[in-house]
């Protein structure tokens, strides 16, 4: 059972503003049915050039309807560019607070905003056609537009993806997915630019490099850490530390995380073990 | 309102009054404990051994003494699957579905990451496993230790655990079945089947929680997860949880005498339901084969709704129901249940499982179907995708 306010509990009994706005200026939709929530919002403005009437249709749960009903509450009364201000933590603060988990539901009214302001001024849609298998359901973002925004952004770290698209910032469960997407992607890159020959000591360093850049944030999100423990030609010894210590899967770990960017980076023959 | 409906019986069940009484005299006359030479306490031992014999009867044992009182099903689960792994020793390939409850997949993952080959078996869309599919597991030549559950906990669907455990036993493996679901609603007896292990969980018919069983058979190798003590004939240490397991075997006794009536009452409760709700609700569908299922249990999808909208507006009207819907459950990934079933998009998000127990009644299933109708109406009109 969900904690929510009173507030998000009102909005869900009661939603304000549900339908759609006849001939809107602005119409966005956010989510799909894939995703598990959508967000339809249409709106009107006066002749002061305020939005005089914004309308909502969601699909999803309480919080997808509570958040959206608030949004248009939000929006009525402001000009288009004091609408754009509106972020999905003012959803969150107007209706007092949303568990963690359902963080994604402001973020859902924050794109549907953003996508009815862009459909005001252009005229044209927004509308993100669901293309690809959905990776990061939080936020349903797709294989496909992972892929894509490593090549447009020439992308270095999964960290780098979540920024991009958010994929991976909510629950974090397809984090290990969205590594092995980056890996492959990164590694067809990488295929045609031939990892050079190193000396052991050249090895060791980017070997150590790689650790601490792309492997270290990884395991520290989740209160887990390792280091460097030795260098044995292609085989790497490292101690995990922290969390990962006492984690019943920190072998999966050793080797779809630690021992993949590794190969990625170093060379193709490295073996990984724990110590 | 204060009217209440409970109608998500899988999830847990009311202890009957029956079994409360019966519990009582252990925790204020007879509270002594049954390892003890005096009388005051060895005395309470009898009340163990009649309890074991009701819960070997309701599942068909021959011999009482080849249940092993447990803590919950979950437990039951792990102890069946990770002590025979233990026991039978090498690398044993274990064989599980994709739809079992978390309680299996859990220690079948756990093992899968210790290093054992783990084998998931898929179902079609509707939740039907292929028998062929489990016989090539099984005749592999390799050694294995199965666990496949007989009646799926979100939609009701039965497994056919005769042939599945006779594909087993043929191939030389040993095979659990998470019976959680099916005891007390079915009849169950494991002394005419190739059945090694079965999984009980008290709370599920109508004991309270905190109790649940396991069915080892006699030759069956378990090694035990809590050692340092005789009590289980040393198969689970740990003094006996003495009002709880009288309780047990009390619904036990209660479900033998009455499973036959209770199971019509709650199919044709089930039916009514179901049929009213695909009548009267827009976009209704039911998940899973409606053929080989539980009488207590429907899972019906809405199309375009969210499942968790649909359970706090019932839980509004005072209805226990639960979803398979990823909001709900702070997973964000909808039921795996229904996943492996590929239930389709529209309809993955919006699933509402109905589960009844013989204390259901047609007003009950009135009332249902006169809230439901109007709680899909309002969320088709909030939801952009309904076309009506």
């Amino acid at each position: 059972m969900w904690e929510y306010t009173d507030k998000v509990s009102d909005h869900f009994r009661n939603p304000r503003n549900v339908g759609e706005v006849e001939n809107p200026d602005g119409d966005g939709l956010a989510g799909s049915l894939a995703c598990g929530d959508a967000l339809r919002l249409t709106f009107k403005l006066d002749a002061d050039k305020k939005i005089c009437e914004a309308k909502f249709q969601t699909f999803g749960c309480a919080s997808a309807i509570a958040s959206s009903s608030a949004l248009t509450e939000m929006l009525i009364g402001k000009t288009v560019e004091e609408a754009e201000q509106v972020t999905n933590k003012d959803i969150i603060d107007y209706l007092g607070d949303l568990p963690k988990q359902k963080v994604h539901c402001s973020v859902m009214g924050r794109e549907a905003l953003e996508a009815a302001i862009y459909n005001y001024r252009t005229g044209k849609k927004l509308d993100r056609q669901l293309d690809g298998e959905v990776i990061c359901h939080c936020f349903g973002i797709t294989d496909k537009e992972i892929e894509k925004v490593i090549h447009e952004q020439n992308l270095t770290s999964v960290e780098g993806i979540t920024e991009a698209t958010k994929a991976g910032g909510g629950c974090g469960q397809c984090i290990p997915e969205i590594e092995t997407i980056f890996s492959r992607v990164t590694g067809e890159k990488k295929a045609a630019e031939e990892k050079p020959k190193m000396t052991q000591l050249q090895k060791i360093k980017l070997i150590e490099e790689t650790i601490d850049r792309q492997v270290r944030p990884i395991l520290r999100r989740d209160g887990g850490d390792l280091e460097l423990h030795d260098v044995d030609g292609d085989l790497v010894y490292v101690k995990f530390l922290g969390a990962c210590v006492s984690c019943p899967v920190s072998s999966v770990t050793l080797k779809d995380v630690v021992e993949t960017q590794l190969r990625e980076a170093v060379s193709d023959d490295i073996v990984v073990e724990a110590v | 309102m204060n009217k209440s409906v409970y109608v998500d019986n899988n999830a847990t069940t009311a202890v009957a009054p029956e079994v409360t009484e019966s519990m009582l005299p252990f925790f204020t006359e007879h509270w002594g404990n049954p390892s003890s030479m005096h009388t005051f306490g060895g005395g309470v031992k009898k009340h163990i051994d009649t309890a074991r014999e009701q819960v070997a009867a309701l599942i068909g044992a021959e011999h009482p003494s080849e249940v092993i009182f447990t803590s919950c099903g979950s437990e039951s689960d792990n102890m069946a699957i990770r002590g025979a792994v233990d026991a039978m020793g090498g690398h044993p390939h274990v064989i599980t579905t994709r739809v079992e409850h978390a309680a299996v997949l859990g220690p079948c993952h756990y093992l899968e990451d210790k290093g054992y080959r783990l084998s998931t078996l898929d179902v079609d869309d509707k939740g039907i496993l292929d028998l062929d599919q489990v016989r090539e597991f099984a005749m592999s030549g390799k050694k294995t230790v199965a666990s496949i559950m007989w009646a799926n906990n979100e939609t009701g669907v039965l497994f056919p655990v005769p042939e599945i455990a006779a594909s087993i036993k043929e191939g030389g493996g040993v095979f659990h079945t998470d019976a959680v679901q099916v005891a007390g609603k079915l009849p169950v007896a494991v002394k005419d089947l190739p059945i090694d292990l079965l999984s009980i969980s008290g709370h599920k018919l109508h004991a309270p929680k905190g109790i649940g069983a396991l069915y080892v058979r006699r030759g069956t190798k378990v090694t035990p997860h809590i050692m340092g003590g005789h009590q289980e004939r040393g198969r689970r240490a740990g003094t006996e949880n003495v009002p709880y397991i009288v309780g047990l075997g009390k619904a036990c006794e209660l479900a033998m005498q009455s499973m036959k009536q209770d199971a019509e009452l709650e199919r044709r409760l089930r039916d009514r339901l179901e049929e009213g709700i695909l009548a009267t609700c827009k976009g209704a569908r039911v998940n899973g084969d409606r053929e080989n299922r539980l009488p207590n249990t429907t899972n019906i999808s809405f199309q375009y709704v969210e499942g968790e909208a649909i359970l706090l507006m019932l839980d509004d009207v005072g209805i226990c129901a639960s979803t398979g819907s990823a909001c709900a459950s702070g997973s964000l990934e909808p039921s795996h249940v229904l996943r492996a079933m590929d239930v389709p998009r529209s309809s993955l998000h919006g699933s509402i499982r109905f589960s009844l127990s013989r204390y259901n009644t047609d007003e009950d299933i009135d009332y249902v179907l006169e809230q439901m109708p109007r709680i899909i109406d309002r969320l088709r009109e909030l939801s952009p995708f309904a076309q009506d």
